[in-house]
């Protein structure tokens, strides 16, 4: 087996009655490596994530993650594994701390409170939001709550970060400070799926591009060779302009 | 989050403080002044116990009574047919209301806010009416226990109130302990982490059926060590005086007023409510016009519209303000 290997998805399937979420889904993510997901709204991104991180548990297919069979998994034990997620709508506890936020990933891996403060204290310097660790996580702007789901599951030492829009909604200076705190997360060896819609950072950060649409798996490659392919142009643009597009 | 971190200099001062004037005061109460305090203390550990569940992680029970009952009945009725200690007693009551706890907090792990409550409620009616109908422990009747000899040994005191009010208090200090221990614990931010919400403490790690249950059952053992002082009290337990709906209000409310998911809310809402509502009824309530209730409620109204967190909130405000 590839040493590098880290996720295995094989052959995915998700229905919820008569629609199709995800069929037959494959693919890989090596140590390191940064995947994005793409696709137009409804192409099932949110539920491929769902079914990779044990909170949907696919109809067929197996996923593996080193090699383990992590298909049915419950979430909490799959995030203590190594596999950690944020979510597409920002979610901290909003009557703690970011400080505090971020120590109640920490327990996952420390077991002294001090010990988990001290951590805490490390990684929110890491992602730059160490001036403001004391606010209470509500108060946050929606930029650095993002940064802070980010903090929160760099707490729990993830070998794969996996996260669901991370820059929407943010302005063009936000969104340049996230593409730089991905960046960073990746220099620790940290491998990171993102599904994401914003091209700008998709472009730039990807090692590798998975293009879904209605549930399927419609392209996979580099995101110059993705954005040049007919059925993702199709997919996005519709027949019309297809037929005009090069 | 209050209550977090060491205690300072000043904090364990003032605790200092009011912990002796509450060893030197009861002395000199009158017996009925001592009767409100002990009252007060039951209370108060009842809504530092269900802070833990209701205040830390969200489970807002309205069936406190039935873990309260429990204690009561299972003390009694082990003193009365087998001769054990209550103070043995005490401890096979939390322990069979921690399981008791577990058995209903398992089926109901998905149920979250309203749900939860509705659950709850309909679970302690379920105890109060099968112990009402149950022969073995009385049913409508309830249970008398003897007053027998008195004494540290017996958990029975039938000349003075004093020892009462000594025991109910260290009872009063564990919970809080307990209550301490586990909100500056991981338990305490895993707790909190479930009362924003299932998906984000899913994806923290956390075992979200476990921790919901360990809430319960520690919420459950308190609160049965709280009934089966009540039962070695008053002497005389029933259905109808110990599992009404009532009193597991009375419960959520002292914890609720005071302050939810702060240390010591609970204990200064039972102070503030406990005292008020015993001696408007002494005043006024003898009169059988309901009197006493119309203030009670408007005391309830009016800390509800101007300190819906609590009043502990106004008390930590008005500390920060002198600084």
């Amino acid at each position: 087996m590839n040493a590098s290997l880290l996720l295995d998805v094989q052959g995915v399937s998700k229905y919820f009655g008569g629609l199709r979420a995800n069929e037959d889904i494959s693919f890989q993510v090596n140590r390191g490596q940064i995947l994005s997901i793409i696709g137009p709204n409804g192409a099932g991104k949110s539920t491929l994530f769902n079914c990779i991180t044990g909170f949907h548990h696919p109809d067929k297919g197996r996923v593996l993650f080193k090699g383990l069979d992590i298909t049915n998994w419950k979430p909490h034990t799959i995030g203590k594994l190594g596999v950690v997620r944020t979510f597409q709508i920002t979610q901290v506890i909003s009557d703690m701390t970011a400080l505090e936020n971020v120590m109640t990933g920490g327990f996952l891996r420390h077991v002294r409170v001090k010990d988990v403060r001290l951590n805490a204290e490390e990684v929110l310097a890491f992602t730059g939001l160490n001036a403001k660790k004391n606010y209470n996580a509500q108060a946050l702007s929606v930029s650095d709550k993002k940064r802070l789901e980010v903090s929160m599951a760099l707490a729990m030492e993830p070998e794969l970060l996996m996260l669901d829009e991370s820059m929407a909604g943010l302005t063009p200076v936000e969104l340049k400070d996230m593409i730089e705190l991905i960046r960073k997360v990746r220099t620790k060896g940290i491998a990171i799926v993102v599904v994401e819609h914003v091209m700008e950072a998709v472009m730039e950060l990807s090692d590798r591009v998975l293009v879904l649409n209605s549930g399927r798996r419609i392209a996979e490659g580099s995101p110059k060779e993705v954005v040049a392919d007919r059925e993702v142009i199709r997919a996005y643009l519709g027949d019309r302009y297809h037929a005009v597009c090069p | 989050m209050v209550g977090m971190g060491a205690l300072t200099g000043k904090q364990l001062a003032l605790g200092g403080a009011a912990l002796a004037l509450a060893i030197i005061l009861p002395p000199f109460m009158s017996p009925f002044g001592q009767h409100v305090l002990i009252l007060t203390c039951i209370f108060a550990m009842c809504g530092v116990a269900w802070n833990i569940m209701g205040g830390y992680a969200g489970m807002f029970s309205f069936g406190q009574a039935a873990f309260f009952g429990i204690g009561a009945y299972t003390s009694s009725f082990l003193l009365l047919t087998f001769h054990v200690s209550p103070w043995i007693g005490l401890v096979a009551g939390g322990m069979i209301s921690a399981v008791v706890a577990a058995a209903i907090g398992y089926p109901c792990s998905k149920l979250r806010g309203h749900y939860f409550a509705i659950a709850s409620i309909a679970f302690a009616e379920i105890v109060r009416i099968s112990f009402n109908n149950w022969e073995m422990v009385g049913a409508a009747e309830g249970l008398t226990i003897p007053m027998g000899k008195g004494g540290l040994a017996n958990f029975v005191f039938n000349t003075s109130k004093l020892p009462y009010c000594y025991i109910i208090m260290i009872f009063l200090l564990l919970a809080l302990a307990v209550g301490r221990l586990v909100s500056t614990s991981k338990m305490g931010y895993y707790f909190r982490a479930i009362k924003e919400s299932h998906e984000i403490a899913q994806v923290l790690g956390v075992d979200v059926v476990r921790y919901r249950l360990y809430a319960i059952m520690i919420s459950a053992f308190l609160t049965s060590m709280a009934g089966t002082f009540y039962a070695q009290y008053i002497l005389y337990i029933d259905p109808a005086s110990m599992m009404t709906l009532a009193i597991s209000v009375q419960i959520v409310l002292v914890a609720m007023l005071g302050g939810a998911n702060t240390v010591l809310g609970p204990v200064v809402g039972a102070a503030i409510l406990v005292p008020f509502s015993e001696y408007s009824r002494a005043w006024v309530g003898y009169k059988g016009t309901g009197f006493d209730m119309i203030i009670y409620g408007a005391l309830i109204t009016i800390i509800s519209m101007y300190r819906p967190n609590g009043v502990w909130e106004a008390i930590t405000e008005l500390v920060r303000r002198e600084k």
